[in-house]
Order: structure tokens, then sequence, then C-alpha cells
């Protein structure tokens, strides 16, 4: 039964559109379902890798300003030699949106992992507030702090099969179906070779290496799929508001997808969907009972802190550990979510 | 030649309470293993007491500073007892989870006492600035530059000199044998504690009057302090001394031949060079798995 489950849950899901007439509970959902993209993509480094990456939302950013540019053409000079790109589909831009935060996920990878714990999680905060800093001083290319506007929306095929992903029950289909695959990706490695690779190396990393697992190449990989995600994650966003400032790198959005994982249970599949619904209704509920904004943060930063004394592993395993007790000899909860009963 | 020596002067300058602020970070890092995030708020809260002290309360700009570390003390006193004392011997993960808690409460928990608009204080200094040949400098650094310097050497003191510091240098080399011996690892934590956040506040009431008061100043403040420590080596106080004056050199010499927009960038290139060249840091020895 319980394997079905999660495939009713989708299509559940998916007859939303069909039935919701509200459009800012529809709005919330697919900001909701956007974040949590990301936050899977961040869970991947975090929770299966254990390598706590604060410079996630580097990746998001870069994705968004990517496809954004790319769809809307621009035109720089580097080093006086002019460079241009004319507007190309928002298809082919979300898709370099893609490849191009996974190959600075790539990069960086590469250079971040020379160094582990605290420097680690420092190289990859100062790696994010550089990005955010071009991002408002470069401003022949981003605008600045002006924003780029009016960012197309997607739009597939042509005439009469044309696809229009501008209103809101359509593109909520998009983002739901982005994070079906999303989450399938995830699944899909961490249950293979590489994903016991890097459960290996988050457990002991001098006894993954001496058996043999290259644990930097598990690393940069873990990286390129972590940051292409967020990167898918950025494109969505960004032709969803149709608008980007260099705001979209603030480091607390990172702190965002941090909480969310951490609530929802780093290390396993379903903590970044749980955490991510949590953190994303929140904020429209406090914001209902007109509660400001620095409020929500301190009550983040509180929540932050009460989980890691309290729940330290997260709502999901909390949740599996209270089931496993109920019935005993039931593994179902162990297989549907790997890594998460180890300990 | 003039422009050259001015913008050597200033990051010299600079450079003294750029290392204040990564001596405090380091210390903290070194004898307690936790990356400090909410140094940048403590600066924040030691530039906050200097406005509210001088300005409206009306005390006397260099008891203000006194009063400010001892608040800043205080605060960090009372995060170390609240949040960390239950944490010890938790890796080190967690402990940066729960002080990045911390850093976002407190920041914003500022942004909501003294809003968003920038707030500047007066100082009692004259406005002309000190003119030697062809350089320029405003009396109010001048003064900076030097209580920098005399909290540094202090600093060094405390550490090198006192009983106090021995314990602290016992606790960095081996905290279980230092606890074998009778020294009180608790006492010495929240001590440190106290006394990194001393110096992030005595930073913010120095400069909190050549710059201007702002909720946000802890961030820039904060990702400088981390740029500091990384050149250094984390837990290296000597580094620290050097990074922060190297730090201020990169910055104002980046600033003044290549671009002014990027002048904060500069210490994340450094990293970044750093990494590339030399991932071992600067003045470390050991190899860095924190």
């Amino acid at each position: 039964m319980s394997r079905f489950l999660p495939w009713l849950l989708v299509v559940l899901l998916a007859s939303v559109p069909f039935w919701m007439t509200d459009y800012y509970v529809l709005h919330i959902m697919i900001t909701t379902c956007i974040f949590i993209i990301a936050a899977m993509s961040l869970n991947l480094l975090l929770g299966y890798t254990g390598q706590l990456s604060l410079g996630h939302v580097a990746f998001f950013g870069i994705g968004a300003y990517t496809s954004a540019l790319l769809s809307l053409g621009f035109q720089v000079n580097v080093f006086n030699v002019p460079f241009g790109v004319t507007p190309k589909p928002v298809w082919f831009a979300m898709l370099m949106a893609v490849i191009v935060a996974g190959f600075t996920g790539w990069a960086i990878g590469k250079l971040a992992f020379r160094v582990r714990g605290a420097y680690f999680v420092i190289v990859s905060i100062s790696f994010a507030e550089v990005v955010r800093m071009v991002a408002v001083n470069w401003v022949e290319l981003t605008q600045g702090p002006m924003a780029l506007n009016n960012i197309p929306a997607l739009t597939l095929g042509t005439g009469e099969f044309e696809l229009s992903f501008l209103r809101k029950p359509s593109f909520y289909s998009l983002a739901l179906a982005v994070a079906v695959i999303s989450y399938i990706i995830i699944a899909r490695i961490v249950n293979s070779r590489a994903g016991r690779a890097m459960n290996a190396l988050r457990e002991n990393e001098s006894l993954a290496m001496s058996v043999g697992i290259d644990v930097t190449r598990y690393l940069v990989i873990a990286t390129i799929v972590s940051a292409a995600m967020a990167g898918m994650a950025g494109a969505l966003y960004t032709h969803y508001i149709r608008i980007v400032d260099p705001d979209v790198f603030l480091f607390i959005y990172t702190v965002t997808m941090v909480i969310m994982v951490i609530t929802g249970g780093k290390g396993t599949l379903a903590g970044p969907i749980v955490g991510g619904v949590i953190f994303g209704f929140v904020p429209e509920a406090l914001r209902a009972m007109a509660i400001k904004p620095e409020i929500q943060w301190i009550i983040y930063g509180v929540l932050m802190i009460l989980i890691v004394y309290f729940l330290p592993r997260g709502i999901v395993p909390a949740i599996e550990r209270f089931w496993a007790g109920q019935k005993p000899g039931d593994d179902e909860a162990a297989r549907s979510v790997p890594g998460a009963l180890q300990k | 030649m003039d422009q050259l020596l001015q913008h050597l002067l200033n990051a010299t300058i600079l450079g003294g309470t750029y290392a204040l602020l990564g001596i405090g970070l380091t210390l903290i890092f070194g004898i307690m293993r936790v990356v400090n995030f909410t140094h940048g708020e403590l600066y924040a809260f030691g530039a906050y007491c200097m406005y509210a002290l001088v300005m409206p309360l009306g005390l006397n700009f260099f008891m203000a500073l006194v009063v400010a570390m001892a608040l800043g003390a205080l605060l960090g006193a009372t995060i170390e007892l609240l949040l960390l004392s239950r944490l010890r011997g938790a890796d080190i993960d967690t402990t940066m989870l729960v002080m990045i808690g911390a850093w976002i409460a407190l920041q914003n928990a500022e942004q909501l006492a003294w809003t968003g608009v920038a707030l500047s204080i007066n100082n009692p200094f004259p406005s002309e600035p000190l003119i030697v040949g062809p350089l320029s400098v405003s009396w109010n650094r001048v003064y900076v530059f030097f209580v920098a310097l005399l909290l540094i050497l202090g600093t060094y003191y405390l550490i090198n000199r006192t009983h106090l510091g021995k314990a602290m240098r016992a606790t960095f080399q081996d905290r279980d044998t230092a606890a074998l011996m009778g020294i009180r690892i608790d006492r010495i934590h929240t001590a440190t504690f106290a006394l990194g956040s001393a110096l992030a506040a005595a930073a913010g009431a120095l400069l909190g009057p050549v710059f201007v008061v702002a909720p946000t100043m802890g961030d820039l403040a904060a990702a400088k302090a981390f740029a500091i420590v990384i050149l250094g080596g984390l837990g290296n106080i000597k580094g620290a001394t050097l990074g922060g004056f190297i730090l201020a050199f990169v910055e104002e010499l980046g600033a003044g031949y290549i671009s002014s927009g990027y002048r904060d960038a500069m210490g994340f290139l450094l990293i970044i060079l750093i990494l590339l060249f030399r991932p071992t840091g600067l003045f470390a020895q050991k190899e860095r798995v924190g």
C-alpha cells in the first residue's frame, strides 16, 4: 500500500489546478514548490555528503540570472570587446541555466573541496557574496539594483499547439513536474553506488578514502548535480516572478533552504519536502497575522536553534521512529527513505 | 606617488581594526572550535552601544568605548552560557547551525530595535585633518588606529603573560588534558567568548563614529572577519593580526587602482587565490580539516 502512497500524493497534487480556483493559494504552492526543489538540491550536499554548503543560493541566483539574460538578450563590453547575445527561446535559456549552474558547481567544487569543515563553510559563504557583488556592480550586464524586468514566460511549440506557462495553473504543473523529476534523480543517485560512497564519506572520510573511494570526485559530482538542480529552481523562479534583482543572492535565502532541510530531516528523501511545505506556508500565515518580516526572521533563527537542540535529525526520522515503534518489524519506512535509519 | 602613500596610510589605519575583528573571531575558534557567526552582530552591537551612549545619553566619548566593550563582553558571555555551554563536545556543524540561528535572530532584533535608518555619531576631535607632508588623515582615524593597536597588544599580553591566558593556551592545545590539570574549561570558554565579543564590540564602537551605524553593518564586518581568519588560519592569532593588515592593503589598493565597486569583494578574491595556490593557508602549519 505505502508503495503507491507517494504516487497517489503526486496525482492528488497534479489535480490541484483543476479544482483550485484561489490564485493566491496557487501562488504560494508554486513558490513553495520552487523552494522545495532548491532545498532538495541542498539536501544532496548537506544531508548525503555532510558538507554544510552555505553558498547554495549562488547557484539558484546564477540559474535565475542566466535564464533571464539569455531570454532577454544582452550586450556588454568585455575589455572593450563587444559581446552580445540575441534573445533566445525560454526553454533554451532554462536549459543553459542548468548547464551554467552545474558548471559553476563543478568549478566551485574543485576549488572549495580542497578544504573541509569550518573552512569550507566560510568559503562557500564567500562565494555567494562575490556572485552577489558581481550582480550588483556589473550594471551593464545585470542592470544592478535596477533589476531585469519583463522576463518572458516559458512557451513551448508554436501556433495552434502553443503551450504557454504564463498563467498560474499551467506554471504550477510545470513546477510540480520539475520537482517530481528532481526527486526521482536524487532518489536514483542516493540509492546508487555514488550515493553509498557519499554516505560513506559523510560518516567517516578517512575510512572512505582508505577503502578506495575517490572522495573529492564524489563530492564534486554531488556539487554538480546539486548546483544544476538549484539552477533549474532559479530558472523556474525567474520565469515565474519575471523580474530578478541581486537580492536573490541574499544569505537569508540560503538560511531558508538550510532550515527547510534540517527541519524536515537532512539525509532523508522526504525531509526537504516536509520542511519546504512547512516553511513555504509559515511566512504566509505570519503575514496573515500582520507580523513584521523582522519578527519572522527572528522566529526562523530561534526555530533553527530549537531544532538543533530538540530535534537534531529532523521531523521525518522522528516520525519514522514513531511509526517503527508502533509497528515492530515493518521496515517499509526504512526502505522508502534510505539512509535515514542507519545510525 | 603621493596617492600611493595616502593609500598605504589609509590601509595601515584600517588594518588595525580589521586585525581586532579577526583576532576576536580566531580566538573563539581556536579555543572553542566554534565558528562564531554572531561576530558581525557583536560588532554592530558595539557600534549601536556607542551611538546610544554618546548621542542620547551624552556619555563621554572615551568612556563610551569602555562601556560598549563591557556590554559586548556581557552579551557574548550570555550567548555562550545560553546557547553554547550545552553543546560542549558537539560536532562543529551543530554549533555552526546554532550560531547561524543566533546570527539571524540577533540581526533582525537589531533591525527591529533601531530600524533601517543609518545613524551617525559625533566625535570630539577637531574637524580639520592631520596633515603630514602630502598626506592627510582625520584625527578620529588616528585615534581609532592607536586604540586598536593598544587593544591588540593588550590581548597578546593577556594570552601570553597572564594566568587566564595560560589556561586559555592550555585549553587550545588539549582540552581534555587541560581539564585533567584542574582548569575549569567551562569558565575558560565563557571568558574566551566574552573576550572575543568585547574585541568585536570595540571594533564596532571604534568604527561607528568613522562611518555610519546601520543594521546591515554586521554582515560586512562578519564577511571580512571570515576572510581575515581564513588568510591567517583559523585559530592563529598572529595570522589574524597579519591577515587583518593584508586584507586592508589589498582592499585599499584594489579599490584605488582596480575598481571601487568591488572593494568588498577583494577579500573573497584573496581567499580564492589562497585556495588555488596555497590551500594550507598563508601561515598555517597543520592541514586544514577544521
